[in-house]
C-alpha cells in the first residue's frame, strides 16, 4: 500500500482504518517529533505523512503551525514549538509563497535585489530554526501552472519560471552549505506527476491547499524517504537475480553468445540500462550481491560478456547455486554483516519473489513484474537507497568489504587468531570528537544496530552539544591495517557524574568485529576517566531485536553485573587497578 | 447510474473517510449530524466523491446545499 506505484485514492479514502492497521501491526515503533511549518494548508499532509512514517516504524508526534505561519513561528518563536523539541522540522512552502515577482518595468539590476530579498527570507527562517539543532526539510519551488509569458517565461528575466529556477539554484547552494538542511525536491516531484495533477486551482481557492489531494500521498511518500534516510533506515545492499534480470535469456541454456546485453537490440539495451543503474548505485556506496539459481561458473561467465556493464568484482557476495533463494539471501546478509532488513531483492520470477518474501519478510522484495523496463522504477521510486549526503565513507564502503574479503581469506592461513591479528599491523586513532567527524558520528549512531549497547540515536545537534560539554567523555576510533583504512568505526560516549562515568553510548561498526578494537576503546576510556577522577564506570545494555551479540560485552570487559534481568542489564567497573586490554593495535590518541 | 447507486457510493465514501462501517446516511443528513464532519473533512469527502464519480463540482456549487440529499440530486443531474 505504501510503495510504488501508490494507490493515492485509497490511501486518502481509507486513511483512518489504515492508521489503525499500522498501529496494531507494528509494535516496535520509535517516537519522533515532527514539526510542520506550513505556507498553506497542511492538515491532510500531516495525516498522510503519519501513515507513511508508521509504515517505516516511526511513530510521529506532530506540531502543526497555524495556517501560513511558518515564517512567524520560525522567527518570532512560539512557546508550544519550543517545548515540542522537534527531531525534524518540515517547511512546506511552494511557489504560492513567493512574495514578489519582477514586473515588466523592472530592470536587470532589480532582479538580483528581488531574488536576494526572497532568499534572505528563507535564510533567516533556517537560521532562526538552527537553535533546535534538528533536521530541517525545506521544499524547493514548484513551477506555477500558468505562465503569461508562455515559453519566454523560462528565459526572460521577468519570467516567473526564470525567477523560480534562480531561487532553486540558491536553495541547492544553501543546502550544500548548511548542515542539517535538506531539500524536498517538489520541483522534480511535480514534474514527475505532472503540474496539472500536482496543483488544483479549485482546492487552492476553497481550502488553501497548495497541492492537489491526489498529490498529497506522493508528497508524503517523498518526505518519508528523506526522513527515513535521516534516521538511518536506508537499505544497504541490492541483491540481483541473473537470468532475465541482469541480462536477457538464460546463460546456462543460451551461452555467453546467446544472452541479451549491449546495444544491439531494444531488449539488450534495456538490460544494459538496468546494469548501468545498478553500477551507479554501487559507485556511490550501495553494496551489490547476486542470488541466482545457476551453475556458479556459468553465472560468473555472464559478466565476462564484452558488453556487460557490471563485472564479477562489483559484487560483494555472489551466490549462484541450486539452494533455495531465501537461504542464499540469509547467507548474503550474514556474509556482508548487515541486517536482513537492509536488503532489496530484484528478481523477474514471481515465484522466487514470493518465496523470499514469505520466508524472510524483512527483506524488501518489490513487485517488479517480469519486464526489465520496470525494475529501475521500483528501486528508484521507492527510495530504498535514498542518501542524505554522499559521504566519503559511503563511497568507500564497498572497498572496505573487499578488503574484508582478503582478510577473511588470510585468516584461514594462520596458526592462531592472535597470529592473524598481529599480521594485520593495525593502527588506531582514538581521540576526542572533532568537528570534521560530527556528521559521520551522527550517521553511525543512527545506523548501527548490532554492536550497539544502548541503541541511543543522536542528531547532529546532540553530538555538537556533547562535543562542547566537559561533562562528557566522547571518543571515536578509526582503524587502519595493512589492507587499508576502515574509516571511523567506533564511538563511546560517557556522561560524568561526580566520580561515576555512565556509558550512554557504546557502538562499533560490524566492519571491524573481532579485531580487538573494543579493547583499545576501553583502554582509552579508562585513561580519560582516570584523568577526570572517576572511580567507577557504569555500563548499560538495553536489549533490542538486533544487539544480542553484545549482551555479554561488559562481562568480557571485566565489569560486574549490578542489576538487571534477561533484557536490560547494568554493569560496574572499578578502574583503580585496571590493566590495559589491547595487545594488537598500535594507538595514537589526543 | 441510478440515484440509489449514487447514494450507496457516496455512503461508502462517508464510511471510509470516517472509518465507521455501519454509518447510514439519510437524505436529510448534514454536517451537524456527524461530529467529525468539519471543514477539513468536508474537503476530503468532496475530493473522494469527485475522484470516485469522475465529476467536478464548480466553485460555490456545494455551499448552497443544505444536506446529503441535495448533493445527491445535483450529482444525479451531473451524471446524466
Amino acid at each position: 500500500m505504501f510503495s510504488y506505484p501508490l494507490d493515492s485514492t485509497n490511501i486518502l479514502r481509507k486513511k483512518k482504518s489504515l492508521k489503525k492497521e499500522l498501529l496494531s501491526q507494528n509494535k516496535n515503533l520509535i517516537e519522533k517529533n515532527i514539526a510542520i511549518l506550513g505556507g498553506s494548508t497542511t492538515a491532510e499532509i500531516k495525516n498522510i505523512l503519519e501513515l507513511f512514517l508508521l509504515n517505516t516504524g516511526t511513530k510521529p508526534n506532530f506540531y502543526e503551525s497555524d495556517y501560513n505561519k511558518y515564517y512567524e513561528d520560525a522567527l518570532f518563536g512560539n512557546e508550544q514549538l519550543d517545548t515540542f523539541d522537534p527531531d525534524v522540522i518540515y517547511i512546506h512552502t511552494t511557489n504560492l509563497n513567493i512574495t514578489k515577482y519582477l514586473s515588466v518595468d523592472n530592470t536587470n539590476d532589480d532582479i538580483n535585489t528581488l531574488i536576494e530579498t526572497e532568499i534572505e527570507r528563507y535564510k533567516s527562517v533556517w537560521k532562526a530554526l538552527a537553535k533546535f539543532n534538528c533536521a530541517i526539510i525545506q521544499n524547493n519551488f514548484d513551477f506555477p501552472i500558468d505562465r503569461s509569458l508562455g515559453n519566454l517565461d523560462f528565459y526572460d528575466i521577468h519570467g516567473k519560471t526564470y525567477f523560480i529556477n534562480q531561487l532553486n539554484r540558491l536553495f541547492a547552494k544553501s543546502a550544500r552549505e548548511i548542515k542539517n538542511l535538506y531539500i524536498n525536491d517538489i520541483n522534480y516531484l511535480s514534474s514527475y506527476i505532472g503540474l496539472k495533477n500536482w496543483f488544483d486551482k479549485s482546492l487552492w481557492y476553497q481550502a488553501k491547499y497548495a497541492v492537489s489531494m491526489h498529490a498529497i500521498p506522493e508528497l508524503a511518500f517523498n518526505l518519508s524517504k528523506i526522513i527515513s534516510s535521516i534516521f538511518g533506515k536506508t537499505k544497504k545492499c541490492l541483491v540481483l537475480d541473473l537470468d532475465n534480470t541482469c541480462w536477457g535469456g538464460v546463460i546456462g541454456d543460451d551461452g555467453l553468445d546467446g544472452i541479451h546485453i549491449g546495444t544491439e537490440t531494444a531488449i539488450a539495451e534495456s538490460y544494459t540500462a538496468f546494469q548501468k543503474y545498478a553500477k551507479e548505485l554501487k559507485d556511490r556506496g550501495v553494496t551489490l550481491a547476486v542470488c541466482s539459481k545457476n551453475d556458479f561458473a556459468n553465472a560468473k561467465e555472464g559478466f565476462t560478456h564484452p558488453d556487460s556493464v557490471l563485472s564479477f568484482n562489483d559484487f560483494t557476495s555472489f551466490k549462484a547455486n541450486w539452494d533455495p533463494k531465501h537461504q542464499n539471501i540469509l547467507d548474503i546478509a550474514r556474509e556482508i554483516n548487515i541486517g536482513n532488513d537492509s536488503l532489496v531483492f530484484i528478481d523477474d520470477n514471481p515465484v522466487e519473489r514470493d518465496i523470499v518474501l514469505s520466508q524472510v519478510p524483512s527483506v524488501s522484495v518489490p513487485n517488479v513484474s517480469s519486464d526489465v523496463i520496470h525494475f529501475i522504477d521500483h528501486i528508484d521510486r521507492n527510495g530504498f537507497f535514498e542518501p542524505i549526503t554522499l559521504s566519503a565513507d559511503d563511497i568507500n564502503r564497498n572497498k572496505y568489504h573487499e578488503d574484508n574479503k582478503k582478510r577473511t581469506n588470510e585468516e584461514a592461513t594462520f596458526e592462531s587468531y592472535d597470529d592473524f591479528l598481529v599480521s594485520l599491523n593495525m593502527i588506531a586513532e582514538i581521540k576526542t570528537f572533532s568537528s570534521i567527524y560530527l556528521d559521520r558520528i551522527t550517521q553511525l549512531t543512527n545506523k548501527t544496530n548490532q554492536f550497539n549497547l544502548t541503541t541511543k540515536r543522536y542528531t547532529v545537534g546532540d553530538i555538537e552539544n556533547i562535543k562542547a560539554n566537559d561533562d562528557y567523555i566522547k571518543i571515536y576510533g578509526k582503524l587502519t591495517d595493512k589492507y587499508g583504512e576502515n574509516g571511523l568505526i567506533a564511538i563511546t560516549i560517557g556522561r560524568l557524574e561526580e566520580n561515576l562515568c555512565h556509558i550512554d553510548l557504546w557502538l562499533m561498526s560490524c566492519r571491524v568485529l573481532k579485531r580487538d578494537m573494543e579493547f583499545a576503546m576501553l583502554d582509552e576510556l579508562v585513561q580519560q576517566c582516570k584523568k577526570k577522577g572517576v572511580i567507577n564506570i557504569i555500563g548499560y545494555y538495553y536489549k533490542s531485536p538486533k544487539n544480542n551479540m553484545v549482551a555479554d560485552l561488559y562481562k568480557r570487559f571485566g565489569f560486574t553485573k549490578i542489576h538487571g534481568d534477561d533484557k536490560d542489564t547494568v554493569w560496574k567497573l572499578d578502574i583503580e587497578n585496571y590493566a590495559n586490554k589491547n595487545k594488537f593495535i598500535k594507538v595514537t590518541n589526543d | 447510474m441510478t440515484r440509489e447507486e449514487i447514494f450507496n457510493g457516496v455512503q461508502d465514501i462517508f464510511r471510509d473517510i470516517f472509518d465507521e462501517d455501519d454509518l447510514v446516511l439519510q437524505d436529510s443528513t448534514n454536517a451537524d449530524d456527524i461530529e467529525e464532519w468539519d471543514s477539513l473533512n468536508h474537503i476530503n469527502l468532496v475530493s473522494a466523491i469527485e475522484k470516485e464519480f469522475k465529476i467536478r463540482f464548480a466553485l460555490g456549487e456545494l455551499t448552497a446545499l443544505k444536506d446529503v440529499g441535495a448533493m445527491i440530486d445535483m450529482m444525479v443531474r451531473k451524471l446524466k
